[in-house]
């Protein structure tokens, strides 16, 4: 089956505090393809630059030379306001910290993407209702974040990645702060959405046994792609 | 949709905060509390004070004396500033005289109706054998019926030459008329009545008999027998009897369409003409309409002066608004990220702190009116005088507290909506 590419980065450089002594070449030149519909792990130790590659493929920030497609879209070329509507419909983040808006209960957590997309509200509501019970948290949609376990968090955290319905669902290290039993049970969650949703899902992590997992992986050192293989799920 | 939104996010962040935002809007809850008690406070008085002396007669002109103030004797008798030990009343010789006032209706005749000018013989009693009628002699001249309104029963009013001749003619009330001749009209009106005030006697001839006003006089005696009445006879016919010739005091009864503010420029000064060689006293006139004038324009620059000091609690509070605006997008550095990173443009995330800070500024405002109204309600029963809450006010202090939540709230907002979402995700 012929699979259009969903991300494509080409030599893509990042450099920080260009011009002053302290210059640093984050990322060297990345090349990066992901198709619609894979479950693609990037791996690397910290410093690596895997978390710059994030920023830039999560529209957070943009690469000092190179480009960058997403579903189609210049991103280079894309205005900041472009780039903050590209992040709501196109991507769904999902962060170690949950990140959840305290004193707001899940179902207005999985609603704000919406909220900031335009959508009605008993469209939000509804379609909030469910993607909670499709992430198995029908019973506690009404919970503030502080009521909730780390486990249920990022259940929330993933329904609302997946609001206006993005082209890839960006993780980064979604299991970093879960004990092995709750983090099984959210990568069970990714898996369910690849295979039922066929979701394009990127996975940042630096543990190789979750990475194992996935489709393809991707390990980053010292900014430059140094292996590609395909995992345990790959074809 | 988003306004909505932003409104129940701003006021669960306050009610998730209750301490801190009572305390952030404690500056904007006094500021516009003191602003609407005072306004309230100062509109009634303003009311009130107009009403009663409207009531008085806004076309009168009062005309009397006032002390000079002189630097000349203070040099003479070296240090002594005018006090109380200095205070001089005016005698007979210092008042008005009867051509000056002649002179006055002269010149004026087209802008005066009357003159009103009166003197008080003092108290006595009309007797007659064992009979006795309480009263208190007054003099009064043509104008002081205008300026007064006296309603004649029987008989006739003064004429014209009697005024001129000081004749021992008088009016009598009603209920003298009841105790001196059992209330026979006809048989009172051309008698001569011995009227004893001191330790004179006076003859004196009932022109005509006046309805003694009750409500006028108040509650005094014990019973109508022993009520004082006022007896009138000629103003030269008083000043006969107290052996004095001018005048201290006297009003003016302006002709209707005069403008009584220039009107009373125009007295004084044609009165000082004749007082520059008295040392002590000069002219001073003044009307019931300045007088309201002033005292109106005396209340609104204190009110105005208290809005000022109000307005810098306002300006305080606004601060303080500001201040904790601040620090809430610090505390909340995190969530802008995370909003940031779902797509939220910087306008929304700006939006939704100027809608938190106006929040803030009109639930103080909102307190600050309740409690404003009831302060101001309460100083102005205190006073005495009936509160009238201005709408106005109300409308300025919650569109002023509206503008406060964006004036103060724009800075921290647009510090909120600049954030690189990058960063505010790694803040810890």
């Amino acid at each position: 089956m012929e699979r259009k590419p969903v991300i494509q980065l080409q030599d893509i450089y990042k450099r920080f505090y260009i011009g002053t002594p302290n210059e640093l070449q984050v990322l060297n030149g990345i090349n990066l393809t992901v198709e619609e519909g894979e479950f693609v792990a990037i791996v690397g130790q910290s410093g690596s630059g895997k978390s710059t590659l994030m920023n830039i493929i999560g529209a957070l920030d943009r690469p000092t030379e190179g480009e960058y497609h997403l579903d189609g879209v210049d991103m280079i070329a894309a205005k900041d306001g472009e780039l903050s509507q590209i992040r709501n419909r196109k991507i769904g983040f999902v962060f170690q910290t949950y990140n959840l808006i305290s004193k707001t209960n899940a179902i207005k957590n999985v609603e704000m993407p919406m909220l900031y997309a335009g959508v009605s509200g008993r469209k939000r509501v509804e379609r909030a209702k469910e993607l909670l019970t499709l992430v198995g948290m029908e019973e506690r949609m009404r919970h503030l974040p502080e009521e909730l376990s780390g486990g249920q968090k990022q259940r929330v955290a993933i329904a609302r990645a997946m609001a206006n319905d993005p082209a890839i669902i960006l993780a980064d290290e979604p299991t970093g702060a879960l004990d092995s039993a709750t983090g099984r049970l959210v990568m069970d969650i990714f898996h369910r959405l690849h295979k039922e949703q066929g979701k394009t899902i990127v996975l940042i992590t630096h543990s190789p046994e979750l990475a194992e997992e996935t489709e393809r992986l991707i390990t980053i050192k010292d900014g430059n792609i140094t292996g590609e293989r395909s995992g345990r799920n790959g074809q | 949709m988003i306004i909505y939104e932003n409104i129940r996010l701003a006021l669960f962040s306050l009610k998730a905060n209750k301490m801190r935002a009572l305390l952030t809007m404690l500056g904007i809850i006094i500021g516009i509390a003191s602003v609407i008690a005072i306004m309230t406070v100062g509109n009634s008085m303003t009311t009130s004070v107009t009403d009663s002396m409207e009531s008085m007669g806004a076309n009168n002109i009062t005309v009397g004396l006032q002390q000079k103030e002189d630097e000349e004797e203070s040099t003479e008798e070296g240090l002594q500033f005018g006090g109380p030990g200095r205070m001089k009343s005016a005698t007979d010789d210092d008042g008005f005289t009867y051509e000056m006032l002649e002179n006055y209706c002269e010149t004026y005749a087209d802008s005066i109706q009357a003159i009103s000018a009166s003197e008080n013989v003092g108290s006595g009693q009309i007797l007659d054998g064992s009979l006795y009628a309480n009263i208190s002699a007054t003099g009064t001249s043509l104008g002081y019926f205008l300026a007064n309104s006296v309603d004649i029963l029987s008989g006739r009013f003064f004429r014209e030459r009697e005024f001129d001749d000081g004749s021992m003619v008088a009016l009598i009330s009603d209920l003298a008329v009841d105790n001196l001749f059992d209330g026979d009209d006809e048989e009172a009106v051309g008698s001569q009545i011995q009227v004893n005030i001191g330790d004179k006697y006076y003859n004196f001839t009932v022109i005509g008999i006046y309805e003694y006003d009750q409500s006028s006089a108040g509650f005094s005696s014990t019973s109508t027998k022993d009520t004082t009445t006022t007896l009138y006879m000629p103003l030269k016919t008083a000043k006969e009897l107290t052996h004095t010739e001018n005048y201290l005091q006297f009003t003016v009864v302006t002709a209707t369409g005069v403008d009584t503010d220039e009107f009373v420029e125009t007295t004084e000064e044609f009165f000082a003409t004749y007082y520059r060689n008295n040392r002590d006293f000069e002219p001073s006139a003044y009307s019931m309409s300045s007088m309201v004038e002033e005292m109106t324009s005396m209340l609104s620059t204190i009110t105005m002066a208290i809005s000022v000091i109000a307005g810098i609690a306002l300006l305080v509070g606004g601060i303080g608004v500001m201040n904790i605006m601040l620090v809430s997008i610090t505390e909340r550095t995190r969530e802008i990220g995370t909003r940031k990173a779902l797509g939220a443009p910087n306008s929304s995330i700006r939006l939704q702190f100027i809608v938190e800070s106006i929040v803030i500024c009109l639930v103080g405002g909102f307190i600050g009116i309740v409690l404003g109204v009831g302060l101001g309600i309460g100083l102005a029963n205190v006073l005495g005088t009936s509160a009238t809450p201005s709408v106005n006010s109300i409308i300025l202090s919650l569109t002023f507290s509206m503008a406060i939540g964006v004036f103060f709230g724009y800075y921290p907002a647009n510090k909120a909506a600049k954030m690189d979402p990058i960063e505010a995700l790694r803040y810890e």
